[in-house]
């Protein structure tokens, strides 16, 4: 949950810094849901801010609006009719010491920085479990049975998959899943899933790529390399 | 710079305490001065299969509860020089270890100029076996040809380099697979996990493979660490063992079934 906290009514920088943010990391703010904070804005300010209007500049910029946090009696009725949360304040932070006067969007967690592709390179082992967080995942070793890899993105294993690879995990329908060898206890895409049972008939130790269609699972080989 | 090696599995009976026996033997017989710690606290039986376990006057928890010194609790091995035994307290339970207590043990042994420590580590993947793990420079990992000690050995595996201090320091532990109770006769029958198999599953470098044999059990009972019986299978399977964990290349051994001469099939048969 990312916190947008205002500190001045001006949309339109508003939504210049905000395009600014997002392109820097896109797949991390992807349909992430974002607080708005007023406790920095003063008040003839918070009388003029167009809450609406702000809401659909956070949509276009694939953020979803979620709640408010503080903000005058006028703010706080505007939320309750545009169906958002109010929080109560939070504790104050003089942590904004930048001497930024336009708001700053302030991921709570930081955002991996450069790219949101998790690359492991050892193995992952029984009862590990490892989840790529908005974006891909890549596993250049063996994932074993019992362990367990996820991404919200695509997962590639140059390896076996003796274990649980969950593709897709916050829905996306075109996440992927590729391995070197297919020898998986279950796989899963956006929800649907396969077990060993029908794994065992399907490519079995082969190459392969599983992907969803028309709400299914499928499983093809890949292109063989001469 | 002492060396921490840790023998764990998670499985249970699959020849641990037989290992770090041999393995701290091994070492000692080849000149380093070795100390082996019981950590299986309430069960111990390092001690029997040292045969020392009449000589146990002061144990592992004394120590670490400092109602003893380590001096007083360390026993010399009767047949080699180098080799100390430090064993485990019968009367209490793995929660009398602490990481503090077992850090302290260590640096101890380090300062008295041990080259090499062997932790037997209990089985499961609890507290007792985490003590035993958690300040290992090496690892290793002991594995029956079968599936449930495969899969516990990776389990085991995935703690040591996610919960180990030298993973909590971004490190790595060095990984040893040894692969114990090996029947090659079964293995080409179908019945048992090869080598290849193992290895694969694991995927991790082959330390030795030790095949089943009947000197192990009675070397158990009578107190002597197999690798004295140098006539043996096991025996000498352990011997190369503890030649490749100080760096030697070694051919591995025994892992096809032998086949019998014409003599001995007619020898067989007429008898």
């Amino acid at each position: 949950m990312n916190l947008l906290e205002l500190k001045s009514a001006d949309l339109e920088s508003i939504q210049q810094e905000l395009a600014e943010k997002v392109a820097q990391s896109p797949a991390f703010f992807q349909r992430s849901p974002l607080v708005f904070g007023f406790e920095q804005l003063a008040e003839p300010e918070q009388n003029q801010l167009d809450l609406a209007e702000l809401c659909s500049i956070c949509r276009n910029l694939t953020l979803l609006p979620t709640a408010i946090r503080g903000g005058n009696a006028r703010l706080q009725g505007e939320a309750i009719r545009l169906q958002l949360a109010v929080l109560p304040k939070g504790r104050s932070k003089n942590s904004e010491t930048s001497e930024a006067t336009a708001p700053t969007a302030e991921p709570e967690q930081t955002p991996v920085a450069t790219s949101p592709t998790r690359i492991i390179t050892t193995p992952i082992r029984s009862g590990q479990q490892i989840y790529a967080r908005g974006g891909d995942l890549i596993v250049m070793a063996a994932v074993s049975a019992g362990a367990e890899v996820l991404a919200d993105g695509n997962i590639h294993i140059y390896g076996a998959l003796r274990g649980r690879a969950l593709a897709g995990v916050q829905g996306d329908e075109n996440a992927r899943i590729f391995c070197t060898s297919q020898e998986a206890e279950l796989v899963a895409i956006a929800g649907q899933f396969m077990v060993d049972e029908v794994l065992r008939t399907n490519h079995w130790k082969e190459s392969v790529q599983i992907y969803l269609a028309g709400g299914r699972i499928q499983i093809s080989p890949l292109p063989k390399q001469n | 710079m002492a060396k921490i090696i840790v023998v764990t599995s998670g499985k249970g009976g699959v020849g641990k305490t037989t290992t770090s026996s041999a393995i701290c033997t091994g070492l000692a017989l080849r000149g380093h001065k070795t100390a082996v710690i019981d950590f299986d606290i309430g069960l111990r039986n390092l001690d029997l299969i040292m045969n020392c376990e009449r000589r146990v006057v002061y144990d592992f928890v004394n120590v670490i509860n400092e109602e003893a010194t380590l001096k007083q609790a360390l026993i010399k091995d009767k047949r080699c020089e180098n080799l100390f035994i430090l064993p485990a307290s019968q009367t209490r339970d793995k929660d009398a270890l602490t990481k503090e207590g077992v850090e302290r043990v260590l640096n101890e042994l380090k300062d008295m100029g041990f080259e090499y420590i062997i932790c037997d580590s209990p089985a499961g993947i609890e507290h007792g076996a985490f003590m035993a793990l958690y300040f290992a420079d090496e690892a290793i990992v002991v594995a029956n040809p079968e599936v449930s000690s495969v899969r516990d050995s990776d389990r085991i595996l995935g703690i040591l380099q996610s919960k180990s201090r030298k993973a909590e320091q971004g490190e790595r532990v060095i990984e040893h697979l040894l692969i114990t109770r090996y029947d090659p006769h079964r293995v080409a029958r179908g019945e048992m996990l090869g080598v290849a198999d193992v290895e694969e599953i694991l995927a991790t470098k082959l330390l030795g493979v030790i095949p089943e044999c009947q000197s192990v059990l009675k070397a158990s009972n009578q107190g002597v660490p197999v690798i004295h019986d140098t006539e043996s299978k096991a025996g000498k399977a352990y011997a190369d063992a503890v030649a490749r964990l100080l760096g030697e290349q070694v051919e591995h051994r025994f892992l096809n079934p032998e086949h019998k001469s014409f003599f001995q099939r007619l020898f067989r048969r007429t008898a």
